[in-house]
């Protein structure tokens, strides 16, 4: 775009003629001329877009809230068909909500993978606070999984045993996220600090496990996880397809988790290092004390946006048949009633998956502001 | 080892101490964790394979890649070389790693293009523009590639069927059958005339470079373009005329099922495309971004108070600074498209996972199969690292 | 010196007992890690309860209804084989499978048993460890394609584009059909079956390939079946068997002897309903399947009644198909009893 580029032409201006006042550069007119209408290609550009814009906005509105249908009596999906496309059939999330949100959970337990979701939430609002980045935090998570754990069982207090291969939906999508980043963060640090070592031997382990799980897609690990893991084993003991995707997803957080862990470790300055070195310390009081917890908060924006990442990657696990939010919404239009409406159904898991990744998102932007602000004093 | 300390003066480095098995000497600890690790990781690897090697043969499972040169019957919807279902396995996988690369090399260059654009988008003082692009980063970012692929797949299907195919300009139809283009025809003179074209662009290239060097000599700017013109455009030109510019269009018709002739772009690729790109190029706006933005603001004053007009002040002066910042982030996305396009197995594009994952289900050799795709993709991906290194190392800063 | 860089070393092996004393955390606390020995029958009787592979939702033939029980005809196998060991029809625990993991989650112990539509052929028998106990189903694959368009016969497909489910008998069939036939087609591989049915409905494909009696379960589950026709070829021997893994002698005998006696209880009469009543019956055969003497339920490690057990929470081959199948549309064809002119055949009870 042009307007990349300084404008150049102030100098061929006449000096004799008689200037005019300058425009207004405050207030509305003054913000439009500036931002919207500072040339005459902006100004097309600007025409161009906002028609496109409220082109497609009018259409949107009018195929997803005027033309919509949003209910239908039991599963006479007529109305929807009907529309012929001119309007949304909202009534397919009406109607299978519950199904999307937990899967084949028994249907009257749903407040449990319900109160789980929100624990989850909870949990991360938590640890997203800085009052509360403390050694304790550690025991929440151990808390709080603990007692999800318990919940989505059952089996103990009353509540009846459900087997994982009921759980399904939301929870499951925040079980494989949640539980990866809690296992897979201590191995990343660990493999990110064996891959500074100065043993060769160590090195070339740690070195291995990351370059080989990050050159290969995950969908490869999952592939792995639910059929060739069970020749792994010793004849007779088997693990959960759920535990062994699972698994999957731990080791493959572990590689990327521990390149970001590398990165702050090598953003640290020698002086640390050595200082730490020049007190006597030992290897692991000089780590403890002294490196990590420079390191890990330096590394804690990019640390959210790989979490970012493998908060959408757990949907994978769709090609290997597990029942997450996006399996979920997937199983749910393959009733024939309610086949062809995909379409409002991705929108609405969309909107789930957005929800969450733009929450974190801007609280990682905005962490990010603010430790550059103090690196900048 | 201890020989090495006889005499400390010839050399500057501190005295080694004689190698003591004690447990305060860290060298000795060193070799002690170093044996246990690998001994430990070396049982483990056993564990697992000896329970391999079991229950191979207590289930009686084949093993070996003795199947790839048996027939592999499955059909394949599309192919870049000649492919029938009585062809082996090898020749099935090769035609799944060709889609592969087919996806991943147009994904590549489209997300690059769009990611670029969008990137500059952001940077606009237009207003609407720059928020237009801010939201399509934002949103595209924060949804699932897969959720994307599916809706894709999704609003592809719902096309009407190829007797009621949509028609946008005439001879192109889209249906839930794919986007129908006219094509040439392919003949040997087109052959010939990609070839000169091919001729011409590194013929342009030497000049280019030998341009350049003059240049430093003299300080003469020299045109490249009436040398490109000539070179890529009027060359090939040229040799078409030459074998009588052939010129016979295939275009598509409805018979019987389908369109035939003409060429075919699939609802599986198309959507698969479309997914990998736009997902990709949300990321690489953001990559192309942070690039213009490290390049400091003084480099544009400098560059125009020199007298270099706008595009000079770009080509000469900012993108090659911020080139530097943009080739390390943008490999590793060049990586990630190729990665992801695995996922075409969700949408029934029949790429190397969709396809050695049918061969391992058909002939049950599960650690074969696997075998096979990651081997594939450390091959990409390493061939890929190699050659952005390559042209990184070019690009450096060459700093005395 | 390097003060501290070797104790670095310690960094890694924890990384790595972390690694191990991860998976073995995974592995101890799972109550799912059973210990199954060499012998599935004993485990399963230890375990006291079956675990059988079933489709991942087929109509007809295994698929939940809105209470998440399994209903269908493979379905009803699994609780006829758990009535034979335990005398309860309901000792069983439904695992889905796709076409897929099936022989990965056999051969792996994951499940006991496969009553999932698949198809017996040499290669699977021999080279996937496991063995096929009995067919409880004999299918050939069709096409389905949509009334509109006025087929009357598969070879008129010419240019069609054809759904597919990939690494499945189906889809080898379909090349070999249309290799000797002369008929070029446009595959669509989707591995899961009800993605692949939507394809089909949406129409991307002209045509739907698969055993006859899947053909018939998605035309009877769209709203309206009469929009799709099944074309008269049938291109394939499609026996559809019951799986057990390799070298499980004595299991396989109660799974293939569960099928053989659904087959004569049809035979004799025997029915969910006079099972009870039947026991006075005089014929020498009956007396031996109810058990009354002869002994053949120790023979096979059962108990002496374990027939009416299974007929109790079955039914007879006949009840068992009229309840799941019939409804779908699905006739007897080759799955009557020989004397009916079919290919169901049991070995006599003696």
């Amino acid at each position: 775009m042009s307007d990349l580029t300084l404008e150049t032409s102030v100098a061929k201006v006449p000096e004799a003629a008689p200037r005019s006042p300058p425009a207004s550069q405050i207030g509305l007119v003054g913000w439009l001329r500036t931002n919207l209408f500072s040339s005459w290609l902006n100004s097309a550009v600007t025409l161009l877009v906002a028609y496109l814009v409220i082109r497609w906005l009018i259409g949107f509105v009018e195929w997803g809230i005027v033309n919509a249908v949003w209910s239908v009596p039991n599963n006479q999906t007529q109305a929807c068909r009907d529309l012929k496309g001119i309007g949304a059939c909202w009534a397919v999330v009406t109607e299978k909500h519950r199904f999307i949100l937990f899967g084949t959970y028994p249907y009257e337990e749903h407040w449990r993978p319900a109160l789980c979701i929100l624990l989850f939430v909870g949990l991360y609002v938590v640890s997203a606070m800085r009052r509360f980045w403390r050694k304790e935090l550690a025991l929440v998570w151990i808390a709080v999984l603990a007692a999800i754990g318990v919940l989505m069982w059952g089996g103990v207090l009353g509540l009846s045993y459900v087997p994982q291969e009921r759980w399904g939906g939301l929870v499951i999508t925040l079980i494989l996220a949640t539980f990866g980043l809690a296992f897979a963060f201590p191995l990343a640090i660990l493999v990110a600090l064996g891959r500074r070592s100065r043993l060769p031997a160590i090195k070339a382990i740690c070195v291995l496990y990351v370059e080989l799980i990050r050159g290969v897609p995950l969908i490869s690990l999952l592939f792995m996880a639910s059929v060739m893991f069970p020749l792994f084993l010793p004849e007779g003991m088997n693990i959960d397809k759920l535990l062994r995707a699972q698994i999957a997803i731990i080791l493959f957080a572990g590689a990327y988790l521990a390149e970001v862990v590398r990165g702050g470790l090598q953003a640290l300055s020698k002086g640390q290092y050595e200082a730490a070195d020049a007190l006597g310390l030992s290897y692991w009081k000089k780590t403890g004390l002294i490196i990590l917890p420079q390191a890990l908060r330096l590394v804690i924006p990019p640390l959210v946006n790989t979490f970012i990442g493998f908060f959408k990657d757990t949907s994978l696990v769709l090609i290997i048949g597990i029942f997450d939010l996006l399996t979920a919404g997937k199983t749910a239009i393959i009733e024939p009633a309610w086949q062809g409406f995909g379409v409002e159904v991705y929108l609405t898991v969309g909107a789930i998956y957005f929800v969450f990744c733009f929450a974190m998102s801007k609280y990682s932007q905005r962490l990010e502001a603010e430790f550059n602000r103090h690196r900048r004093r | 080892m201890s020989q090495s300390t006889t005499d400390p003066r010839a050399f500057r480095a501190p005295p080694r101490r004689p190698l003591r098995l004690s447990w305060s000497d860290e060298r000795v600890r060193g070799i002690v964790w170093q044996v246990l690790v690998v001994g430990l990781l070396g049982a483990v690897v056993w564990w697992l394979w000896s329970n391999t090697v079991h229950n191979l043969e207590v289930r009686r499972i084949a093993t070996g890649f003795g199947f790839l040169r048996r027939e592999a019957g499955l059909p394949i919807a599309e192919s870049l070389i000649e492919y029938n279902p009585t062809d082996t396995y090898l020749r099935a996988l090769t035609v799944g790693l060709l889609n592969t690369l087919k996806v991943a090399v147009v994904g590549i260059v489209l997300a690059t293009l769009i990611g670029t654009l969008v990137g500059i988008a952001r940077l606009s003082r237009n207003w609407l523009l720059a928020r237009l692009a801010a939201i399509y980063v934002e949103v595209i970012r924060d949804l699932p590639l897969l959720l994307q692929l599916l809706f894709w797949y999704a609003i592809l299907q719902g096309l009407p069927g190829p007797r009621q195919a949509m028609q946008p300009v005439a001879g192109i139809f889209l249906s839930n059958r794919g986007l129908k283009m006219p094509w040439v025809e392919w003949q040997d003179a087109h052959s010939f005339a990609l070839l000169a074209f091919v001729l011409g662009a590194v013929g342009t290239w030497l000049y280019r470079r030998a341009a350049l060097q003059k240049q430093m000599q003299d300080g003469q700017p020299r045109r490249l373009w009436p040398v490109a013109l000539g070179a890529m455009v009027a060359l090939p030109l040229a040799v078409w005329a030459a074998f009588g510019a052939p010129w016979t269009i295939d275009w598509p018709e409805l018979r019987g099922f389908n369109f035939r002739g003409g060429m075919t772009i699939s609802p599986e690729y198309f959507a698969l495309l479309l997914g990998l790109t736009l997902y990709t190029a949300g990321f690489i706006a953001e990559i192309v971004r942070a690039g213009i933005l490290a390049v400091p603001q003084g480099q544009w004053e400098a560059a125009q108070a020199l007298g270099l007009h706008p595009g000079q002040v770009l080509n000469r002066i900012v993108l090659p600074q911020a080139l530097r910042v943009i080739i390390p982030p943008m490999t590793s996305q060049y990586l990630n498209i190729t990665k992801n396009s695995s996922l075409a197995v969700a949408i029934g594009y029949q790429d190397i996972v969709s396809i050695a994952n049918t061969t391992l289900n058909q002939t049950g050799q599960a650690i074969e199969g696997i075998a096979i795709i990651m081997l594939v993709y450390l091959t990409i991906s390493l061939s890929i690292s190699l050659f952005m290194n390559w042209y990184n190392a070019r690009i450096a800063l060459v700093e005395r | 010196m390097q003060p501290c860089g070797l104790s670095l070393a310690r960094a890694c092996v924890q990384t790595l007992g972390a690694a191990v004393l991860g998976l073995g955390l995974t592995l101890t606390p799972s109550a799912r890690a059973q210990q199954t020995p060499a012998n599935t029958l004993d485990a399963v009787k230890a375990r006291g309860q079956l675990v059988c592979g079933v489709n991942t939702g087929l109509a007809g033939f295994a698929q939940p209804d809105s209470q998440g029980v399994w209903r269908g005809f493979d379905a009803e196998y699994c609780r006829a084989i758990a009535a034979a060991l335990f005398g309860d029809g309901n000792k069983v625990r439904f695992v889905p499978t796709t076409a897929q993991v099936r022989f990965t989650a056999l051969q792996s112990g994951e499940v006991d048993v496969l009553s999932r539509n698949t198809t017996w052929t040499l290669s699977r028998d021999t080279s996937l460890g496991l063995d096929f106990a009995a067919t409880n189903f004999y299918d050939g694959q069709g096409f389905m394609v949509k009334t509109s368009l006025g087929l009357k016969s598969a070879k008129e497909l010419e240019g069609a584009t054809i759904c597919v489910q990939p690494g499945t008998t189906t889809e080898q069939n379909l090349s070999d059909w249309a290799r000797a036939n002369k008929v070029r087609f446009t595959p669509v591989v989707i591995e899961r079956l009800e993605e692949l049915t939507s394809a089909y409905v949406s129409g991307r494909c002209d045509a739907y390939t698969t055993d006859v009696s899947g053909l018939a379960a998605v035309r009877s589950a769209q709203p309206k079946p009469e929009d799709h026709s099944i074309l008269p070829e049938v291109i394939s021997k499609e026996p559809l068997a019951l799986g057990v893994r390799q070298g499980d002698a004595r299991f396989a005998d109660i799974v293939r002897w569960t099928h053989f006696l659904l087959l004569s209880a049809e035979e004799f009469g025997i029915t969910q309903a006079n099972v009870d009543k039947m026991g006075n019956d005089p014929r020498p055969e009956v007396q031996r399947i109810l058990g009354k003497n002869g002994g053949l339920g120790p023979m096979l490690g059962l108990s002496e009644d374990w027939a009416v057990k299974v007929i109790k929470a079955v039914g007879n081959y006949a009840e068992l198909f009229d309840r799941t199948l019939t409804p779908i549309g699905i006739k007897r064809g080759p799955n009557a009893l020989w004397n009916n002119g079919g290919l169901q055949f049991s070995p006599p009870f003696r």
